[in-house]
């Protein structure tokens, strides 16, 4: 690995000199630039337009949907009217839907990110036979398509009278080889060996040194595998569209995919101005979780990406 | 990793402790990593293995499965329409990936530099897009690109033009590349600039003392302090563009004559498996699909590790 090369220049010029140049250089840079500014905001535009769209359209019903310009609020101001139809549609599937979604990235990213974190701590902090092996194993599992496992999962999960339940969509979310990549690195740094040692003679046993004196120390890490296994937990799509045939297990993202088609069907009801209003209850809890937490999931990253 | 172990040896009192160390150093690792093999056994290790297994069997009419040897490799590789699916993400994967990331390395320059003004608004909004699950950027994009009320049908209107429809036949591609870029930018962007924040400042003041320009310090120091995370980026996106499913699942029921059963190899495996029942089938074009990624990914790998040596 690269440890070798980024602590030594830290070391170097630790002490007061750093301290005193660095200061000097950033108070040197901020000399703004309002044409890097513009070409970064084009950027930041394309990134929030289609947001605000999907916001100013959950304001309208069905019919100014069709009829208003999409980028600009008409009509009734109808999203409080919208999120009450959206909750009750057809008996509340709605609400069902988002409980579901909550069970999934409860046990799912929980259980991944318990599993992550133990994972990462052991391959990192111990060596014991088969360690080189583990790591080939979970390295060349990242480059196999994860989609590309779905077809013979099903074929196994059915065999074993899973599908068509919550464990078909919780089991396979339990791995994220990411998450035990992202915690291995992050704890052979965050963890000074010689404070397991000072623990063990202290007469801790090995799971009391990882409870107590290890896991706090990886809390950033930790914070960030959750938020990712998080996401993709809650925007599975695939994996629950071929394990689950009942809507009554559906996540929100097979919900709304539902509602959507449901207009293209002969007969159906379109409900447009439903499918807008639940998508954007479906993204506002992560986009809170996200910026409440972004302290901690950037020190993460940070952590992750200088290691490889 | 395991230098830091070095110095313990020399801390801990002789005697007994060593004994004990040693003895629990051997396998209280499994005890952590156990549950997370366990897990990872069922649901990746199993079923890569039934896949193979199924790939050389087929289905007869009479008398269930029967072992064909490679033909199911044979059929696939003389399969018109799941090579028309690989050229097609190989495609996508040649255009997209390369904007993409040079959108987000432009970025995290660019906030990084120190000379946006308000550098954190934008790093935040640029990132919140991959908070949207793919379902709903699929759908959201889709109502935008619509001609008729969509957000190009609202420019047609004003400017009283007519852009060509962008779920046609055309212009599928492109369009689902904008989707996938919308949502992936941000990402990568995070991921260059955490890098980006670990170059040490002596750097940029030894490269001051030289008197080199912004431009000399982004290719000399900059680019080559973050190639590790360069060659994460890349590979993560090469297995995203050939793993495509859900943006064309989706715009499907919009765009039915653009996008067909065999739009991408992992849509064509699913249709095979659930619309065909023609497992055995679907389980060998995914287990090409897993090999032409590994091995992309792989060289992606030694080409970035060798240029850093």
């Amino acid at each position: 690995m690269t440890t070798t090369t980024a602590p030594a220049p830290a070391r170097a010029g630790r002490g007061a000199p750093r301290l005193r140049t660095r200061k000097k250089y950033s108070s040197d840079k901020p000399r703004r630039s309002a044409l890097l500014t513009v070409v970064t905001a084009v950027v930041g535009l394309y990134s929030l337009i289609p947001l605000a769209w999907l916001f100013i359209n959950a304001t309208k019903t069905q019919s100014d949907l069709f009829d208003s310009f999409g980028l600009w609020f008409s009509g009734d101001f109808a999203l409080f009217t919208n999120i009450a139809d959206t909750l009750t549609y057809d008996d509340g599937i709605f609400v069902r839907w988002l409980g579901n979604t909550l069970l999934y990235v409860v046990v799912g990213a929980g259980g991944a990110t318990l599993l992550a974190v133990l994972g990462g701590y052991g391959l990192a902090k111990f060596s014991f036979p088969g360690k080189k092996a583990i790591f080939a194993i979970v390295i060349g599992a990242v480059a196999v398509p994860g989609t590309a496992l779905a077809v013979p999962t099903f074929l196994m999960f059915s065999q074993m009278g899973l599908t068509n339940t919550p464990w078909a969509v919780i089991i396979p979310s339990l791995i994220s080889p990411f998450g035990l990549y992202l915690m291995w690195t992050f704890a052979a740094d965050a963890i000074p060996t010689e404070l397991m040692e000072a623990a063990r003679m202290d007469g801790a046993n090995e799971a009391r040194t990882f409870a107590q004196i290890c896991l706090p120390l990886l809390a950033p890490g930790i914070v960030t595998v959750l938020l990712f296994t998080m996401v993709a937990t809650w925007n599975n799509y695939f994996l629950p569209l071929i394990m689950l045939k009942n809507p009554d297990w559906y996540p929100l993202t097979l919900g709304l995919n539902a509602w959507n088609a449901q207009a293209a069907t002969a007969g159906g009801q379109a409900i447009f101005n439903l499918v807008l209003t639940g998508a954007l209850l479906t993204i506002i809890p992560l986009i809170i979780a996200f910026l409440l937490l972004q302290r901690y999931w950037q020190s993460g990253l940070a952590a992750g990406s200088v290691k490889e | 990793m395991t230098t830091q172990n070095v110095p313990v040896p020399a801390v801990a009192t002789p005697g007994a402790p060593t004994r004990r160390r040693v003895r629990r150093g051997r396998w209280t690792g499994w005890g952590f990593v156990g549950p997370f093999m366990a897990v990872f056994t069922l649901v990746f290790l199993a079923p890569i293995a039934y896949s193979i297994y199924l790939s050389l069997f087929r289905k007869q009419l009479v008398g269930g499965n029967a072992f064909v040897g490679l033909d199911n490799y044979q059929r696939a590789f003389t399969d018109p329409q799941f090579w028309e699916s690989v050229g097609r993400v190989g495609a996508f994967l040649v255009v997209q990936v390369p904007i993409m990331l040079g959108l987000a390395l432009l970025v995290a320059l660019a906030i990084d530099s120190g000379r946006l003004y308000g550098k954190s608004f934008f790093r935040i909004s640029i990132f919140l897009p991959y908070a949207v699950p793919a379902v709903v950027a699929a759908l959201m994009w889709g109502f935008m690109y619509g001609t008729r009320f969509g957000l190009v049908g609202n420019i047609n209107e004003i400017f009283g033009i007519s852009l060509p429809n962008p779920l046609s036949p055309d212009l599928v591609l492109i369009s689902i590349g904008n989707i996938v870029t919308w949502s992936f930018v941000g990402y990568n962007m995070l991921i260059f600039y955490s890098s980006l924040r670990t170059i040490p400042t002596s750097l940029y003041e030894a490269a001051e003392l030289d008197g080199a320009n912004q431009w000399q310090v982004i290719r000399s120091i900059k680019i080559p302090a973050i190639r590790g995370g360069l060659v994460i980026a890349t590979i993560f996106s090469i297995i995203g563009s050939f793993q495509l499913f859900n943006e064309p699942s989706i715009l499907q029921s919009l765009a039915p004559n653009a996008i067909t059963t065999y739009f991408t190899p992992n849509l064509y495996a699913y249709s095979l498996s659930f619309s065909g029942q023609q497992y055995n089938y679907s389980a060998t074009i995914a287990i090409i699909m897993g090999l032409i990624t590994m091995v992309i990914a792989y060289v992606v790998q030694l080409r970035g590790m060798r240029k850093e040596a």
